[in-house]
């Protein structure tokens, strides 16, 4: 039968603990960047956050004019816009800011009679095909809404590890997520990327999918803890990174094929979640090798497991 | 870890035809799921609006209107119970929070605060009892009597009025089209309105967004409000804007004859003399014997239509005389016609707000998103193709890596599809865009239970096991890491559901499905086709699986 090819040097060991300075201070340069980043230029936040209009037009005549586009909306006065080309040529993306209220005006209103404006100037050559319009209240619930849930996420998380390993693996694993999420919003800073609800969506994926990598070499150190008593901690946790290293580049490979397929093919309105995945997912993998580890051989662990390996037999044990 | 009992195979096995039964109808036309029998599940995953176009609408209810209106009603009630009881006031008026009256005779206070309790409500039902009232009475500091709804009072009008408001949009809407929209409460406050595959939002907007409460008012008999503007407008009268000529006013008595809850019936139809579009209603039988007593005593002189639109975009109030008709001779059938200058399509869509019942209070669009069919469409294919070029690279590197123990697994992600499909359409759950995303993305997860485990099978072999007590081991030791790591992954998914709105929770449930799968497929599906695998080599000496 066909055993597949294992293509892995399963008996070389990469001595990725005795550089792993190096590797840190890559990711804190990098981490210092991404805040750096975040603090002087921010996040390009979409129209979800930030209130405002989206018009996704495509023109029923050929490739769309963007220039008459923009003369045509900036007669509106409607304050400031922004006219994006998409990959049809014939389709485009119109973002405006908020609307700022007239005297008298509720500000909800003021949006919407923006956006009727908008549409009766587009005109009949034109399809609307998406509309997206957030007037000031729920935007400002949903960026609490988008805090609260990334916050959560990471102390649930947090106390899950802390539960199932012990507090030392519990911050390791959550320095590993923290640097994770951050980088990822330097990248769309850095990119002036439009970051919206289903980005955030796409950063609590990441968070368990960063978690599930770094989790899965935790549970190797744990299990090596177990079964070296004396081995050097460094030297325990390099062999238990390489141990699962194969695992982790194979299924860091698979989901990346999966989410690359839906970056190259999706729609406008899942592209930032993709491109907010696949970064991520090379970023989580990164992490759970190269910082997680690093950071709780600094914390240190509990050496002694022998009462908890007794209780797991005894479980098993029981189960049998 | 290789023994199954025979009842654990069948429950397996059972379990995936459970999944291809409930996953089958997605791939039938409706009509050919009619002539399924009724054992078999008939039930279709339902696509979001950001799939099959469609329009969502957030809407909040003006709770200040609210507010100001049951402050005039409950003045009104004041000036009632005041002057039943013969107890002497002035000043009687509403600031922005209460509603303030003077005795003349402080003596009379405890009286007077006596009997204005009566117009408290108890709040929530009858039988809880004891939850307090709607509006406090007291004495203010300031020498008035201080009549002031409470937060619960207000609050549980402001359900009310959602509740009742949703029943009216449902009636307005219903008149669009066949589609069946979803009209739901979100918080306190607001209405989400969802309506599949329409994507001109602008007659939606138009048929909800206006309150349209009809009334019937009698004009002041001397006085034009031209005359009111110079001196002063009598007491008990206001004035109200033309609908048709701009400028001209109208001097109303304020409290009407009839309120538009007593029209039976109203229908858009052409005026037999002048071809104009109208209205034309009847009122129930009490209005009915009102308004012919009215018209008796008043033969020869207007009476006043009057809608009340709420609030205009600009926040001025929107309320307009739509005609002010002379009476000819008394009406006594109960049915009549009101002629504005209607469109035959604002004739159409006043029929349908008269009929529907008033709003109770000003809606404001706060969120607004809408997906033409053309680009639902789009995304659907973009989501197969995705699907299918994600799928094929998976399946490759899968087999390429692990051979035949390659295709065992494609075959549990398979099964982990079909149940996460299975149990969407059983439960019926909206598949969204995201969610799209989320099964995709789950097809890359499922793979990893999988790659645990060989992996974990291949390194007990390099440490000189038997491939039978490597495969053992190999599932037993990987178990733990699968389960610590998917529900770490779940955590996340939780809160994207306990947090997120619309597609976000889509996303959420497709991927908590999907870790619950990815743990059945990984645990028993790959595992029985492995046992399955080593039994059939019985006879020979078992060969090195991976």
């Amino acid at each position: 039968m066909f055993k597949g090819v294992d293509f892995w040097p399963h008996d070389k060991i990469f001595p990725i603990m005795q550089v792993r300075r190096s590797f840190v201070i890559t990711s804190i340069v990098v981490f210092g960047m991404a805040v750096a980043l975040l603090a002087t230029r921010g996040l390009n936040f979409g129209i979800d956050f930030k209130g405002g209009s989206l018009f996704e037009i495509q023109s029923k005549s050929g490739p769309v004019d963007i220039v008459e586009l923009r003369a045509k909306l900036g007669r509106l006065g409607l304050g400031s816009m922004q006219i994006q080309q998409l990959d049809e040529p014939t389709d485009a993306l119109i973002r405006f800011e908020q609307q700022k209220a007239k005297e008298g005006e509720s500000s909800e209103k003021a949006q919407q009679n923006a956006a009727a404006k908008v549409q009766e100037a587009l005109g009949d050559d034109i399809e609307i095909r998406r509309t997206e319009v957030v007037g000031p209240a729920v935007s400002g619930e949903l960026a609490w809404a988008g805090i609260t849930a990334v916050t959560f996420a990471i102390f649930g998380i947090l106390f899950y590890i802390w539960f199932r390993f012990e507090w030392q693996f519990a911050i390791a694993a959550i320095i590993a997520l923290v640097h994770d999420i951050t980088i990822t919003l330097g990248v769309f800073s850095i990119l002036r990327l439009d970051f919206g609800l289903s980005e955030v969506a796409a950063l609590l994926t990441l968070a368990g999918y960063s978690i599930n990598d770094t989790v899965v070499v935790f549970d190797r150190i744990r299990e090596n803890l177990r079964r070296y008593k004396k081995m050097a901690l460094d030297q325990l946790m390099n062999l238990s990174i390489n141990e699962t290293l194969s695992r982790t580049v194979l299924t860091s490979g698979t989901t990346l094929l999966a989410v690359l397929s839906i970056y190259v093919f999706g729609t406008e309105v899942i592209k930032g979640f993709a491109f907010a995945m696949l970064f991520g997912i090379l970023i989580g993998t990164w992490s759970s090798i190269f910082v997680a580890s690093p950071f709780l051989l600094w914390i240190g662990v509990k050496r002694d497991w022998s009462g908890i390996a007794k209780s797991d037999k005894a479980t098993a044990a029981a189960r049998s | 870890m290789l023994h199954f009992s025979r009842f654990k195979i069948g429950f397996v096995v059972l379990v995936c035809l459970m999944g291809v039964l409930a996953t089958l109808p997605n791939f039938f036309s409706e009509q050919t799921l009619k002539s399924w029998p009724t054992f078999l599940p008939h039930k279709q995953l339902s696509l979001g609006l950001d799939l099959k176009g469609g329009a969502h609408l957030l809407l909040q209810m003006d709770s200040d209107e609210l507010r100001k209106d049951w402050l005039k009603s409950l003045r009104g009630d004041v000036r009632k119970q005041l002057r039943d009881a013969r107890i002497r006031y002035t000043g009687l008026g509403q600031t922005k929070d209460l509603v303030r009256v003077k005795l003349v005779d402080p003596s009379k206070l405890d009286e007077a605060l006596r009997r204005l309790q009566q117009i408290r409500q108890p709040l929530g039902n009858a039988f809880s009892g004891g939850a307090g009232y709607d509006v406090d009475v007291e004495e203010g500091s300031d020498g008035f009597i201080h009549v002031e709804p409470t937060t619960a009072g207000m609050q549980q009008r402001i359900t009310h009025a959602v509740t009742s408001a949703i029943e009216v949009i449902r009636k307005r809407v219903d008149n669009i089209g066949t589609a069946e929209p979803s009209i739901v409460r979100q918080g306190v406050d607001r209405i989400l309105v969802q309506y599949p595959g329409l994507d001109d939002t602008k007659r939606l907007k138009e048929l909800i967004g206006k309150t349209a409460r009809l009334t019937f008012h009698d004009v002041h008999p001397t006085m034009s409000a031209e005359e009111a503007r110079q001196t002063r407008v009598p007491l008990g009268f206001v004035i109200y804007p033309d609908a048709d000529q701009p400028g001209y006013e109208h001097l109303v008595r304020e409290i009407p004859i009839i309120y538009g809850e007593d029209l039976d019936a109203a229908q858009p139809g052409f005026d037999q003399d002048t071809g104009q579009p109208i209205i034309a209603f009847r009122f129930n039988q009490k209005a009915a014997v009102e308004f012919g007593r009215f018209t008796s005593q008043n033969v020869g002189r207007p009476f006043a239509i009057v809608l009340d639109n709420g609030v205009k975009s600009d926040g001025t109030p929107d309320i307009q005389v739509l005609s002010a008709p002379v009476i000819r001779e008394p009406i006594l059938g109960g049915s009549g016609q009101i002629s504005g200058n209607f469109s035959v399509e604002s004739a159409n869509d006043l029929a349908v707000q008269i009929r529907s019942g008033a709003l109770p209070a000003t809606l404001t669009v706060v969120e607004e998103r809408t997906v033409g069919p053309s680009l639902g469409a789009d995304s659907i294919e973009a989501g197969e193709w995705a699907a299918v070029v994600g799928g094929i690279g998976v399946a490759a590197f899968m087999i390429f890596a692990y051979g035949l123990f390659g295709i065992f697994a494609l075959l549990a992600v398979l099964v982990n599809l079909l149940l996460i499909i299975g149990t969407m359409s059983m439960i019926g759950s909206t598949l969204t865009l995201p969610g799209i995303a989320g099964l995709i993305l789950t097809v890359g997860m499922a793979v990893d239970a999988n790659v645990l485990i060989y992996e974990r099978i291949r390194e007990e072999m390099r440490n000189g096991k038997q491939p039978i007590s490597a495969i053992d081991s190999g599932f037993s030791r990987a178990f733990g890491t699968i389960i610590d790591s998917n529900l770490t992954t779940l955590i996340a998914a939780i809160v994207m559901f306990w947090l997120g709105s619309g597609p976000i929770r889509g996303f959420a449930v497709t991927l908590s499905l999907g870790i619950f799968a990815t743990i059945f497929t990984a645990f028993l599906v790959t595992r029985l086709m492995v046992a399955l695998w080593v039994a059939q080599q019985k006879t020979r000496k078992i060969p090195a699986p991976l």
